[in-house]
């Protein structure tokens, strides 16, 4: 699969955690390659295990979890990288000058006795680099999160906004040059509106910076406004992946249809509304054939024993069901037009050649 | 009772004042304008959505509406009795203030923070019923709270009784929490955020049933959100209207289908674009404010406070502040903008270009 417009591959990615109760399976053997300079999506439920997949990206999985399979990374020039088999002191480099996290919560991410200032310097130093040229680069970035660089540099991060805090972490983490950033629900607990604001920021700083971005999330209206393709997550699998045009239009997996019938939107009558029922599945028991089968309404009996691999819908869509032809007119999803718009959604990869 | 409505407020305003602390002596204290000059009025099991960001007043309004804090100007009434007169001067009352207090209840955004966590559910739910209805004997309490549970669905009561906070899930702790509102019988329920820390895909099923209680106990609502899709769900669903707050002002009130359909007001806008659907062909993907944030709340600008960040701010938008411009012949509905109105000089008026987006507040 390895080619030169791939930046990260996982392959038979693996990542459990040991418990009293036995072995939790957190993420199981998901394979995905992500392409230089898109934006890729992961969505799924809370408990879905797409933060442990992007963790795995950096290898940050924190203890007792444990990360198994391939994450191979693919620098621009040089020879790729097998993330898991990095000592420490290789991913202390790694980490933020080859793939950086932005976390949920930027509350807790400064440090609350020192001021923005003083983090930025200390990331630049402990990197070993130029302390005058990185801060210039400090600036840059702050301005173009629509910050004041000299005021937020000079503030504790109490004395910041929650919107104006997670920018202020957005420009910290691309303060190293890094060519991936993974942000995990970067926007959760702020407001709609500076929701919407830093998804629309990201989308510039990436045409800016030269960025591949990961964008980690359970909110789907916020996620196809970015993403060029989407991986769905359900149960520590993933259940299907493909472009944000495809997975809207032509989604193919029930699991992804119900998610997106279940999604608010504006424009559907409030009767039409739906919810998912039955609930999600313990990390710890395993259940046979298809993870999705309790709550599917067209799983049958091969669904229940025999678990569904990733199958070609058509071009880069895959789908973990084994009725991925069947599940448009199983699943109907209220808020989708009958016809898909033929110019399609314009994304930030289309037109853009490598 | 009388012709008089539910709650009516009436020119409201709410500032908080910060200094007079020990190491603040020297330095000038600071006042927030929380809530300017707000008047609203609910009727009998009518709903009101207030929406708006993180810090423009909507709770503090809405802590005001059912007496919870004291407005520093203007008057809140219940059923006509002016509610810090009747606990100030309680000789002139009609209505006693302690009657007020508890016909008009809260449920708190974390509900899991709004019962004692060392208590058992069953201890939490009684204490009010002891509190306000004495008279009533144990066995008639429990009958009561036993009845609502089952109203709410969490059977069979005792099962969940018996059970401390943390051995609830959330949405079995909001629903907790909307049973210890409605034990009292209030006539006004505020919902401050009450649906936002519950999954996606339980906030429909709460909002369901709080709506379905409305018509059983016949309260009034007043729900606090700042997601457009929620408030629009419960306004719809029960008939009521929604009100936008920016920076303490309600810029822009109206029946959900002049908010949905025809809003006037260019920050209702943005609260809209801020709501993404699914399957917009992402038509409007122009970025709907000049800045990202919120100005400074003490030092608020001069003009319409929305100006600095209005994509169609004008020079008059600077110098002068919009009053209410009624959009339906009741004179209930309105937009605090110029551009509800045609006939405003502000069509005549140059624009702002000066469009850096850097914040420099």
């Amino acid at each position: 699969m390895s080619n030169t417009d791939t930046i990260v591959e996982v392959s038979n990615l693996d990542v459990t955690f040991q418990m009293d109760r036995g072995q939790s399976h957190v993420v199981r053997d998901v394979n995905l390659d992500v392409a230089r300079n898109e934006t890729l999506g992961i969505i799924g439920e809370s408990g879905s295990g797409k933060s442990m997949l992007a963790s795995s990206f950096l290898n940050a999985v924190i203890d007792p979890g444990v990360s198994t399979g391939k994450v191979m990374y693919h620098p621009e020039d040089g020879a790729p990288v097998s993330v898991l088999e990095l000592s420490d002191s290789e991913l202390d480099r790694f980490r933020w000058e080859e793939v950086a996290m932005v976390f949920q919560g930027a509350m807790s991410s400064f440090n609350p006795v020192t001021k923005i200032r003083t983090q930025f310097r200390e990331t630049l130093q402990d990197h070993g680099r130029d302390i005058p040229a990185g801060m210039d680069r400090a600036h840059e970035l702050l301005e173009s999160v629509y910050l004041d660089p000299d005021r937020i540099l000079d503030s504790y991060a109490h004395e910041l906004s929650g919107g104006m805090k997670q920018r202020a972490l957005i420009a910290l983490s691309l303060l190293l040059e890094p060519d991936l950033l993974v942000l995990d629900e970067p926007t959760a607990a702020l407001d709609l509106l500076m929701q919407r604001s830093i998804v629309t920021l990201l989308d510039e700083l990436q045409t800016e910076y030269d960025l591949t971005l990961v964008f980690i999330t359970h909110d789907l209206p916020l996620l196809t406004t970015l993403a060029d393709r989407i991986a769905v997550m359900y149960a520590f699998n993933l259940t299907e992946i493909g472009t944000t045009d495809e997975l809207l239009y032509n989604a193919s997996h029930p699991y992804t249809r119900a998610l997106l019938d279940a999604t608010p939107d504006l424009n559907v009558p409030v009767d039409e509304m739906s919810i998912i029922k039955g609930s999600k599945p313990d990390p710890v028991d395993r259940i046979s054939g298809c993870s999705y089968s309790p709550r599917c309404p067209i799983a049958d009996d091969r669904c229940r024993s025999e678990e569904p691999p990733m199958m070609t819908v058509r071009d880069a869509h895959e789908s973990a069901c084994f009725y991925y032809d069947d599940a448009p007119d199983a699943v109907p999803i209220s808020a989708a037009p009958d016809e898909r718009p033929s110019s399609g959604r314009t994304t930030a990869t289309e037109g853009r050649d490598n | 009772m009388s012709s008089e409505p539910m709650l009516s407020i009436d020119d409201v305003s709410v500032a908080f004042t910060d200094g007079g602390g020990l190491f603040d002596i020297f330095s000038d204290s600071e006042t927030v304008r929380a809530v300017n000059d707000v008047s609203l009025t609910l009727g009998e099991q009518e709903t009101l959505t207030l929406i708006g960001e993180s810090g423009c007043g909507k709770s503090t309004l809405g802590k005001t509406a059912i007496g919870a804090q004291q407005p520093t100007s203007g008057t809140v009434r219940y059923r006509g009795q002016d509610i810090w007169k009747a606990r100030n001067d309680a000789g002139s009352a009609s209505i006693p203030f302690d009657e007020i207090r508890s016909a008009l209840q809260i449920i708190h955004q974390d509900p899991g923070s709004a019962l004692n966590p060392n208590q058992r559910l069953r201890t939490s739910l009684m204490i009010p019923l002891k509190q306000w209805y004495p008279d009533l004997s144990r066995e008639e309490r429990v009958e009561r709270i036993h009845t609502l549970f089952e109203q709410v669905g969490m059977s069979p009561p005792d099962d969940y009784l018996n059970r401390y906070p943390h051995q609830l899930s959330g949405g079995e702790t909001q629903r907790a929490v909307l049973v210890r509102a409605l034990l009292l019988n209030p006539d006004v329920i505020l919902a401050d955020e009450a649906i936002s820390a519950l999954d996606v895909s339980l906030r429909v099923e709460m909002m369901d049933l709080m709506l379905e209680l409305q018509e059983l106990f016949q309260t009034s609502y007043l729900f606090i959100s700042h997601d457009l899709s929620n408030a629009r769900y419960i306004a719809e669903k029960s008939g009521g209207r929604i009100a936008v707050m920016y920076l303490g002002e309600i810029v822009e009130i109206g029946s959900v289908d002049e908010i949905m359909e025809n809003p006037q007001h260019p920050y209702t806008k943005a609260l809209q674009w801020a709501t993404a659907n699914l399957y917009d062909d992402g038509g409007d993907a122009t970025f709907p404010l000049r800045k990202i944030d919120v100005p400074d709340p003490t030092d608020l600008p001069s003009g319409c406070h929305f100006h600095p960040r209005c994509p169609e701010a004008r020079e008059v938008c600077q110098r002068q502040h919009p009053e209410r411009i009624y959009i339906d012949d009741e004179e209930t509905n309105y937009a605090r903008c110029f551009r509800a109105d045609e006939q405003h000089e502000y069509w005549n008026s140059p624009e702002i270009t000066s469009g850096s987006s850097v914040d420099s507040s």
